[in-house]
């Protein structure tokens, strides 16, 4: 079957137009951030004066950036890993396991997604706050607070996508497992699994892409001590001056290794929403 | 298929032998694997939520900060300052709300028409596909605030893109419009918000269509139909789950939106762009008036679940009609 005349023009009108809307800040971004500063204070020009690489070196001292590099690191990865487990024990359960309270479960934890985030922001900053006073737990100004709040994030996504995937893995292969002496939790881990793998990916990817990403929570919970970038990127305007080429080489560098992550696994995460989500 | 249905009671003493052991009632291993979400969701989300309502009753200013639990009990006090309309809190809240209204529609179709489109377009091989497909999910893998930043300098008076591309190179219209404040701030986020969600609606619909078998297709071609035709007929129907469950979730997400405000213009908020969220976390920090703000969060949680709500009843209906 050949694609008609029309089809064809159709087709090149929204690539060319959604291909332009997308890359205009790609656009933007790479080439201001190889700007001397002189050129992002003045009109806008399409390509540098000079070309320099100084923001990318400067962008390192005018704020601590590695700092906060290591903290997003840090939490996005915690987070994702700590959500991951526990969305997979709870997507086993709900997938594998008929009991009372499991329709509400599911509801409940679907609901949350559906939580204003400006309605639970200062209830949980005072819960932490007591929590720390009370019971001596630190969670505000602390990498962990940040972690557990981040990995709830991703939470109902992730149970919802990885029990669709599980459905989807035929009962007879962790029965067979059983059958040979597996535990429950053997079945899960050496059948289950493996047979699940690229939605287990797609679910670590969405975890770590809304850690790294969240800016709300982390405005209210990070002191100096355990900023991240979504906060720290801020810092490159002062009173006197913005920084912009160097804003933006910071968001090139942030940016990219979650878009080259995110591209190299993109397979599995379509593979995981067909067969989880998408149902 | 579903044969493993657990008996809710307790395990006799462990006998070896494969057949016994399956059989053997753990009731409370699915307790035990959701005991850590459930922690957690507790944790981060219901008890907070509950503490939220609760302050809502209450006169929680910057004087009870440390000692929060001594509020004074208002009742619903808060509720009414938030919704007489004809006060400056209530007004303000109103119109906040209106104009979130008019943002989660323009931003929801038109991401959903967008990623429709190039879900559509994308779907038959031609040469450079997958090349576009790529460039099309970079925005989605983007983190959000090194996105929105990019977008406030490009929508710089003097020094942004925008201004220079439209004025200085296409000739169109005279002078240089500020688009961070007054009233294009909001046709400014709309644009934002599209060029981030856009990518999420094709990556579902993407997915979406390659459950579709390509011979329904080919059937329906010899048939004649054309590519509209095809489209309304075949794809969108087919589509239908997935499209229930992506509006709704698109709606939620840019409604609570955040994120895309404050990144994009800071404390400087015009009014324009003063979608519900930002507004009450605003009311809330810059008065410290917590009873007030957890007021309008719980009046806006309402909301969203009569929305929700009313929405999956028709969709239901519908689809059982069908």
């Amino acid at each position: 079957m050949h694609d008609t005349r029309a089809f064809k023009a159709f087709r090149a009108v929204v690539v060319t137009v959604l291909a332009l809307f997308t890359l205009l800040p790609l656009y933007v971004m790479a080439t201001s951030a190889m700007k001397p500063l002189r050129d992002v204070q003045g009109p806008f020009t399409w390509w540098p004066s000079t070309v320099t690489l100084e923001p990318f070196v400067d962008m390192w001292t005018t704020v601590p950036l590695a700092r906060y590099f290591v903290n997003s690191a840090v939490v996005a990865t915690s987070a994702t890993l700590a959500s991951l487990v526990v969305a997979i024990f709870a997507a086993f359960a709900v997938s594998r396991y008929r009991f009372p309270g499991r329709a509400a479960f599911t509801t409940t934890v679907l609901s949350t997604q559906m939580f204003p985030g400006v309605l639970f922001l200062l209830p949980l900053f005072i819960i932490f706050v007591n929590l720390d006073q009370s019971a001596g737990i630190q969670l505000v100004g602390t990498r962990a607070g940040l972690v557990i709040t981040y990995l709830t994030f991703s939470l109902p996504f992730s149970i919802w996508m990885l029990a669709g995937y599980f459905d989807g893995i035929p009962r007879e292969l962790d029965e067979a497992a059983r059958v040979d002496g597996c535990s429950p939790m053997g079945a899960l881990v050496r059948v289950v699994l493996p047979a699940a793998r690229p939605g287990v990916i797609a679910v670590a990817i969405y975890g770590f892409m809304t850690a790294w990403g969240e800016v709300l929570f982390a405005s209210v919970m990070t002191t100096d001590v355990n900023r991240t970038l979504a906060v720290g990127l801020r810092e490159y305007s002062t009173q006197t001056n913005v920084y912009w080429n160097e804003i933006m080489a910071a968001s090139l560098v942030v940016s990219v290794p979650v878009v080259v992550g995110f591209l190299l696994l993109q397979r599995y995460f379509v593979a995981g929403l067909t067969a989880g989500a998408v149902k | 298929m579903t044969t493993t249905l657990q008996r809710p009671r307790k395990a006799p003493p462990a006998s070896p032998g494969p057949h016994d052991r399956r059989r053997r009632a753990r009731w409370w291993l699915p307790y035990a694997l959701l005991a850590p979400a459930v922690l957690m969701e507790l944790l981060i989300h219901l008890v907070p939520m509950l503490t939220g309502i609760w302050m809502s009753f209450t006169q929680l200013t910057k004087f009870f900060i440390s000692s929060w639990t001594e509020a004074p009990f208002v009742g619903l006090k808060n509720y009414r300052v938030a919704l007489d309309v004809h006060g400056a809190v209530g007004s303000s809240l109103l119109r906040s709300f209106g104009i979130t209204c008019a943002y989660t529609m323009l931003v929801v179709v038109i991401s959903w028409v967008l990623g429709m489109a190039a879900a559509v377009v994308l779907q038959r091989p031609f040469r450079g596909r997958s090349g576009v497909r790529t460039l099309f999910l970079v925005p989605y893998a983007v983190p959000m605030y090194a996105g929105v930043i990019t977008w406030n300098f490009m929508l710089q008076r003097d020094t942004g893109v925008i201004n220079h591309l439209l004025v200085d190179d296409l000739g169109i219209g005279s002078g240089k419009p500020f688009w961070l404040i007054g009233s294009r701030a909001f046709t400014s986020i709309v644009i934002v918000a599209i060029w981030r969600l856009w990518p999420f609606a094709f990556l579902m619909l993407m997915a979406g269509l390659q459950s579709v078998p390509s011979d329904v297709y080919e059937a329906s071609a010899m048939d004649g139909a054309h590519a509209f035709r095809q489209w309304r007929s075949i794809t969108l129907p087919m589509l239908r789950p997935v499209n229930v469950v992506l509006v709704l979730v698109m709606s939620l997400w840019v409604f609570n939106d955040f994120n895309t405000p404050y990144v994009l213009f800071g404390t400087a908020q015009p009014a324009a762009g003063d979608l519900i969220s930002f507004h009450i976390y605003n009311a809330s920090f810059l008065t410290w008036n917590f009873g007030a703000g957890s007021a309008m969060s719980v009046l806006l949680l309402l909301f969203l679940l009569l929305v929700t709500g009313v929405y999956l009843t028709v969709v239901n209906r519908r689809s059982q009609r069908a």
